[in-house]
């Protein structure tokens, strides 16, 4: 065991899942020689060679094009895209090929393609590089969207993703990579996919949050604690499909929700879970559920991050909003 | 070579680089010679100095913390700084992320410059009259962007063209291919930069295609494709003034090639060339440096000094003092008012946003 850093603990995983299974391939830009931009892939082809961890011509589309002409000959392909705000190139690949092939062939042909990009905000990149586009993906059927909050999960869910034979699209939070270290066991693992977390437990309110979010709830959730209030902390993990039981199991015994994402709130996912619980667990609600969420703009500009993203000041807001209700 | 044949590059790629000045400064291709008086050569020369010392004091800023995003531009000054001065500010520029000393030449005020770099909207904000739009990031979407704005140039009857700028990397995307195919389509007039600086980031050009030039990719939109020394500032500007002509005379569009070398690392936000480059490289590249060459030849010719080149470098590190001090002027960006810009029609949704962003903004 040794405490790894998300990015570290990502490296690791893609390293033995390469050396675990012949048919893994990691590619894309600038993931060779290079390492990643944010050195994920650090050391990868050194230790595995080009034939298996390769540099690409510049063109997302071409990235995922080739993903989805590997599967088809029986690879299991981990492209990387640079930055998730880049995702707009390769729409058509992710949500209208490899996505669709499944229902297309009718069944008689598997895409076990495994898509990583880093996403999110608060790290001052330039215009265009952050975002958190998760929903639009969130809303394709087909794809699994995984989204870790901290290293262990990391490393887990990535297993599960490369192994599943199913298409993921698997985002890393870029406030994340660098920002704790967790314990990692030097031995592979999985962490289930389709299935949240509770990373805290607690009786009086439920904050359901994903990636980036579900460590400013925890801090909520430690501040609100010196205040009286217990609150629960769910972390959705696999954001699409959801993982209906836990969030149902944890706003019954609280009776009340926040639900908190970095992205925009018109769409997002949030609104889906908002659905499920008023679907599903209404009549144990005492009070209207509480959404946290960026204002509906256009990712801003680099100086104005720390005023646009949700923190957990908005959230313990909120929380106390919805308890005193 | 003795006049750039358009009519004949578009089926023909040029085998051999254009180049006018070498390394030691002498002219190697009088035919060739930009019909260019005294003050316009060292007005280009100026501005080739203008962007080294902007290079070296955006990167000083940088690590003070003062500026934000910066990628550097040392070692294309000729390419950067030889093709914008064959232009005019009436033609339409589209940049891209390392392009900001073509787009200050054009006419965006430092400052601004400076702004985005820092991540502030004020940066974008151009006057009507500015033929321009901001940077690209979206590596490729500035070329598909450039035929349209070449298309309604055709459309208004100007005689003006766009141009625009994109790297070795930035062929690889569909949006280049898509680019220059719909302007020779429509024979638009438009003129399309690719600076090959050998690397996009870490990936090395060789490994972006197995074509072995850039240039030729033009053949198969049916448009000329020219490669050009992009260490040669009179190489660069002579290929950009034809083909401007030529465009503008309702030809259709041009493809330009420069070979060039950028000297520091991809961008300040974490790059380290040692992963993929040698020290070896950069040296040889930079025996080609295109300030040397230049400040050569004009110096023999009895029209630049070492004095003149000092007196000038500490006008521009002034400006750049004034730039930046301004810059940090400027009230810092509010949410309600990017609520305001996303929508000219504000529906009730955003309305209630800004009322509660007002709200909390003047606690
Ligand atoms: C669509 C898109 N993909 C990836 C990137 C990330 N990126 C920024 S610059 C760059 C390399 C570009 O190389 P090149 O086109 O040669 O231009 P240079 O930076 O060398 O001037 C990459 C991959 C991006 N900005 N946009
Ligand atoms: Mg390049």
């Amino acid at each position: 065991m040794a405490k790894l850093s998300m990015v570290k603990a990502i490296t690791q995983g893609l390293d033995e899942e390469i050396k675990r299974d012949e048919k893994v391939l990691v590619f894309g830009e600038d993931v060779g020689r290079n390492g990643g931009v944010f050195r994920a892939t650090d050391g990868l082809q050194d230790e595995n060679g080009e034939d298996r961890v390769f540099d690409t011509p510049l063109a997302e589309s071409g990235i995922n094009g080739l993903a989805m002409g590997l599967a088809l000959e029986g690879f299991r392909p981990v492209p990387e895209i640079q930055f998730f705000g880049f995702v707009f190139e390769t729409m058509d690949e992710i949500a209208g090929q490899i996505s669709r092939t499944g229902h297309r062939m009718g069944g008689s042909r598997k895409m076990p393609i495994t898509i990583r990009a880093p996403f999110g905000g608060g790290v001052h990149t330039p215009e265009l590089h952050a975002d958190s586009l998760e929903g639009l993906l969130a809303q394709t059927p087909g794809l699994r969207v995984v989204i870790p909050s901290g290293p262990y999960d990391a490393k887990g869910l990535l297993a599960s993703s490369i192994r599943s034979d199913d298409p993921v699209v698997f985002l890393e939070h870029m406030k994340l990579y660098r920002s704790f270290k967790e314990e990692i066991p030097e031995d592979s693992y999985t962490v289930p996919l389709d299935k949240a977390d509770v990373k805290r437990e607690g009786k009086d309110i439920t904050l359901v949050s994903y990636g980036y979010m579900v460590q400013e709830s925890l801090k909520a959730a430690d501040a609100l604690a010196k205040e009286g209030i217990e609150a629960e902390v769910v972390d959705l993990r696999t954001i699409s499909p959801l993982d209906e039981e836990t969030i149902i199991n944890s706003v019954k015994k609280t009776g009340r929700a926040v639900l908190v994402q970095e992205a925009q709130n018109q769409a997002g996912v949030m609104g889906q879970v908002a659905s499920i619980i008023a679907e599903k667990a209404i009549l144990s609600l005492e009070s209207p559920i509480g959404r946290v969420s960026a204002p509906d703009t256009p990712y801003p500009f680099s100086q104005a991050e720390e005023i646009w993203l949700p923190n957990k000041d908005d959230i313990i807001e909120k929380a106390k909003e919805i308890v005193n209700y | 070579m003795k006049k750039i044949d358009f009519e004949q590059l578009k089926s023909t790629p040029n085998t051999e680089t254009l180049s006018i000045l070498d390394e030691s400064g002498q002219v190697v291709n009088q035919d060739l010679m930009p019909d260019l008086s005294d003050e316009e050569l060292t007005e280009l020369f100026k501005q080739m100095v203008w962007s080294r010392v902007l290079n070296e004091r955006s990167t000083k800023l940088n690590r003070q913390g003062r500026l934000g995003f910066f990628a550097p531009t040392s070692g294309e000054e000729a390419s950067q700084i030889g093709s914008n001065f064959a232009m005019t500010t009436d033609d339409f520029i589209l940049p891209a992320y390392r392009d900001v000393p073509q787009l200050v030449q054009h006419g965006l005020p430092l400052y601004q410059a400076f702004l985005w770099s820092r991540g502030h909207v004020d940066g974008n904000k151009y006057p009507d009259n500015f033929n321009a739009v901001p940077p690209q990031i979206i590596i490729g979407a500035q070329y598909v962007q450039t035929a349209g704005v070449a298309l309604g140039i055709k459309k208004n009857d100007k005689k003006t063209v766009a141009y625009t700028y994109t790297g070795d990397g930035g062929t690889s995307q569909g949006d280049f291919y898509e680019g220059i195919n719909f302007a020779g389509a429509f024979q638009a007039p438009a003129i399309f930069f690719v600076q090959n600086n050998g690397y996009a980031i870490s990936v090395p050009r060789e490994k972006q295609t197995a074509a072995p030039a850039l240039s030729q990719k033009a053949v198969a939109a049916g448009i000329p494709g020219i490669q050009v020394d992009g260490m040669d500032a009179l190489a660069v500007y002579t290929a950009t003034k034809a083909a401007r002509d030529w465009v503008a005379a309702g030809n259709g569009p041009v493809l330009i090639e420069t070979l060039t070398y950028r000297y520091g690392p991809h961008t300040l936000s974490g790059d380290d060339p040692k992963r993929y480059r040698t020290s070896a490289e950069v040296d040889d590249w930079q025996r080609k440096d295109p300030l040397i060459r230049m400040r050569k030849y004009l110096t023999d010719k009895g029209i630049w000094s070492t004095d003149q080149e000092k007196v000038w470098e500490d006008e521009v590190n002034k400006q750049i003092d004034e730039a930046i001090k301004k810059t940090e002027s400027i009230a810092p960006q509010k949410v309600s008012d990017f609520l305001k810009n996303t929508f000219i029609d504000t529906p009730p949704t955003i309305k209630a946003e800004i009322d509660a962003y007002t709200a909390k903004e003047s606690d």
